[in-house]
């Protein structure tokens, strides 16, 4: 690895750090409203300010980062598993199953999934934690963004379906689970790592886009995405540039992953 | 003459024209939407309101800065008949735009049109206090006598919204006695008034009103972009300002800004009370104690809210009548104040108690239940935080569920799944008579159990009763104390927390004279007759 790709895992492993170590760091409560001082520019109780309710941005941040660097790699994993069993069945089957899989892929694709998130999250029960909506919010990113990693297993999968190694193995009488897991699922795993590291910083820009629409994680929890929210009004932040805080670590974060990510790809 | 003469001659004429200020001027102004009809008797949505506003003229005016009403086709009126007659005494000599003379024709066809079942003309839904049908009787040009089935309190306010159509003009509705005519209208970028020339209006000085030669309406629905345009001079005024855009434009020029106090506008807090509504019993018992909404409200710190979610552009609400609707509103009513031990102590006499800072009630539920609220607007998602703090210092744990709004109005309309609801609303008419359908117990918008067969409970029963004497009185002082006690049942009982009353805040260019901002709607151009924009900055107001 390059002296470059290292000192991008270094500041990678520090925003983790750093998030996982939020209540140590943190001066205060993420949910703690300092009523008094609403708007507070960074001091030495508050090192970035407070937000327009009084509570400290600091916290909000590794807390916020805390929200969306764990469940975002939990919500591509469930991406990455159901678009896997669902590539790899059409794949290997082929036929009706392969073109209804594919159908509604290609309805899901389609989607605006915008709407179809707003659609589902109404439906579903109201008085739940803000834990809970955190779970919900990754949960249905993770069910609803199956169909583009799908199509793209269901190619791996039909491919290997016809290889040689497969032609063999079904020859030696391999019964079909067996050849799945054994020979074919082994040999898409960098296909489906591909899958899971591409969906982790779009799911947190989702999250963040769902949150600039006031629909993301729920108060008083922080994100990344509510607390990206704040800048929709751009004349504040001539005021106030820390309000930029968290774009500049959204934007450290996604770069340095996909260099340290996308090398490891190649 | 001499060259320098005639200089001399053109400089005094100039110089005359300028300081007299009656350059005309165009005033521009932004409105959200397209308006969805230009005939002002079908008008609803705001834009429309905005066209039917410019452009109509009315047989009686409420006057925005006295709250009073006020002649403007009409010269004079009578009641007769236990208020089921009003009878009108008419300008003369009044034409409209196109050059056709107003008469009471005109009136008379006005209210033919309008209570057409083919027209749905919601105008004419609110004269229609019962069934049977509205008469017309011309005597003569200028008098005419209007007869309603039943009598209506107060009915010189719906007149109001009642634009006079012509009868007789080949331009149909588009023939009108307001101050302006539609000039032009292009969808999704502007809409242009002119002058009306025929307007009747004239100034202290006799000199023809309106000063305006036009007003152009811009469609902007981003509010960011609409104080951005102000700032670069393309637009004079901001009808509306938020909290967050008022203080961005009072730091750079507070000249500019203009605040008229408290507005019709209310933010409030209700329980779902519908009995069949599919909710744990034990949930439907704590939003039914009138003792539970009570300290609910108690530990809400309205003065917080203010502060911090409006920025200290609200003032505390003490009930559904803000103070800004002076005629309405109950002066002795106070808002419920903050006090986090009084509502715990109300909250042990009717059985609940703390535990390890959990409030339990009588069967150990913890109490916790979901606030909705509609996502996207930042002051109330600040409210509902704010909120959410000041119960969990009595142990209740609120869950803030922002939704988008039509997922919203079905959950409170319809299927009645949701705990409690954080909303706005606004009061657009002064009259009470236009809440009927807000707190009739049998009313489909009866915000926490609409559609009750029969009140559900004796004070509701007590606000049906008032509200009903206070429609058909029509003795001022006895329909003032009729909804006075409807305030009075409403902040005792609660049904309904009202949290702030928002400030009316607008923006208005130095270039325009004769604002005199109010906190009903329009704000700054409710005398648009009167208005004027000049090239020269106004040094003070």
């Amino acid at each position: 690895m390059t002296t470059a790709g290292k000192s991008a895992g270094v500041l990678l492993f520090a925003i983790v750090a750093a998030s996982l170590a939020a209540g140590y760091l943190a001066p205060a409560s993420y949910e703690t409203q300092f009523r008094e001082s609403p708007n507070a520019s960074p001091c030495r109780q508050f090192p970035l300010g407070t937000d327009e309710l009084g509570r400290d941005r600091l916290a909000r941040l590794l807390y916020g980062s805390r929200v969306s660097l764990l469940l975002a790699p939990a919500a591509a994993a469930l991406s990455v598993a159901l678009s896997a069993l669902i590539g790899i069945t059409a794949g290997y089957a082929g036929g009706w199953l392969e073109r209804a899989a594919m159908a509604a892929a290609d309805l899901f694709v389609s989607l605006p999934w915008l709407f179809l998130l707003l659609t589902v999250r109404a439906l579903l029960p109201l008085n739940v934690t803000p834990w809970a909506s955190i779970l919900i919010t990754f949960l249905l990113l993770g069910a609803l963004s199956w169909a583009p990693g799908a199509r793209v297993i269901r190619s791996g999968a039909a491919a290997l379906k016809h290889s040689e190694f497969a032609l063999l193995a079904r020859a030696s009488g391999c019964p079909g689970p067996r050849l799945l897991w054994k020979h074919i699922l082994p040999n898409l795993r960098p296909l489906m790592a591909a899958q899971f590291w591409i969906a982790i910083p779009m799911f947190i820009l989702s999250e963040a886009n769902l949150g600039m629409l006031g629909l993301g994680i729920a108060e008083p929890l922080p994100s990344w995405g509510g607390l990206l929210a704040e800048i929709q009004d751009p004349g504040r932040i001539a005021g106030n540039p820390v309000l930029l805080a968290p774009a500049i670590l959204l934007t450290v974060f996604l770069s340095c992953f996909q260099f340290v990510f996308s090398k490891g790809d190649r | 003459m001499s060259f320098r003469m005639i200089l001399r001659v053109f400089l005094t004429v100039f110089l005359c024209l300028r300081a007299s200020g009656q350059g005309g001027g165009e005033l521009r102004f932004s409105i959200r939407n397209d308006p969805k009809t230009f005939d002002p008797l079908l008008a609803e949505d705001e834009a429309s309101g905005t066209v039917r506003y410019l452009t109509g003229a009315t047989l009686i005016r409420i006057d925005r800065k006295t709250q009073k009403f006020a002649p403007e086709l009409a010269e004079s009126w009578r009641i007769l008949a236990g208020g089921t007659s009003i009878v009108f005494k008419l300008r003369q000599g009044i034409l409209f735009s196109d050059g056709t003379p107003f008469s009471s024709d005109d009136v008379a066809y006005t209210f033919r049109r309008m209570t057409d079942p083919k027209m749905h003309s919601p105008v004419g839904d609110s004269f229609r206090g019962g069934p049977g049908e509205i008469k017309t009787l011309v005597q003569g040009p200028a008098q005419v006598t209007v007869t309603f089935p039943a009598a209506i309190a107060g009915v010189e306010s719906l007149f109001d919204q009642l634009t006079i159509v012509s009868s007789h003009s080949p331009k149909k509705e588009l023939a009108t006695l307001g101050p302006f005519v539609l000039g032009e209208h292009k969808p999704g970028s502007h809409v242009l008034f002119r002058r009306n020339p025929n307007y009747w209006k004239k100034d202290a000085t006799g000199r023809r009103l309106p000063y305006l030669d036009s007003v152009r309406a811009d469609i902007q629905q981003n509010g960011d972009l609409e104080l951005l345009r102000f700032k670069r001079g393309e637009v004079h005024m901001i009808d509306t300002l938020d909290p967050e855009l008022f203080d961005r434009l009072w730091a750079g020029s507070p000249g500019e800004t203009r605040n008229a106090g408290a507005s019709l506008e209310s933010e409030m807090l209700w329980f779902n009370q519908v009995s069949g509504a599919p909710l744990p019993a034990h949930k439907k018992a704590w939003f039914r104690s009138k003792d539970f909404r009570r300290a609910f409200s108690s530990a809400i710190n309205r003065s917080d809210l203010c502060r911090l979610a409006f920025k200290g552009h609200a003032d505390q609400a003490a009930g559904p009548i803000s103070g800004a609707n002076r005629l309405w509103a109950n002066a002795k009513l106070a808002p419920h104040v903050y006090d986090p031990k009084a509502a715990l102590a109300r909250l042990h006499r009717d059985g609940f108690r703390l535990e390890k800072g959990t409030l339990r009630d009588r069967q150990g539920n913890a109490v916790e239940f979901s606030l909705t609220t509609n996502s996207g607007n930042k002051a109330r998602s600040r409210m509902a935080a704010l909120v959410q703090q000041d119960l969990a210092k009595i142990g209740i744990r609120l869950n803030v569920v922002p939704l988008d709004l039509p997922s919203l109005i079905e959950r409170i309309t319809r299927t009645h799944d949701y705990e409690a609801c954080l909303l706005g609303l606004v009061n657009v008419d002064l009259d009470p008579n236009s809440q009927m359908n807000v707190w009739l117990s049998s009313a489909a918008n009866h915000p926490w159990n609409p559609k009750q067969k029969t009140p559900e409970t004796a004070w509701e029963a007590e606000i049906d009763r008032l509200m009903r004497a206070q429609s058909s009185a029509l003795d001022p002082k006895k329909r003032k104390a009729a909804f006075d006690r409807v305030q009075e049942i409403v902040w005792e009982e609660a049904p309904i927390l009202y949290l702030v009353n928002k400030h009316a805040l607008s923006a208005v260019s130095r270039r325009v004279l004769n604002v005199s901002p109010v906190s009903l709607w329009p704000r700054l151009y409710w005398n648009p007759e009167y208005l004027r924009v000049t090239n020269q900055v106004a040094q003070s107001r």
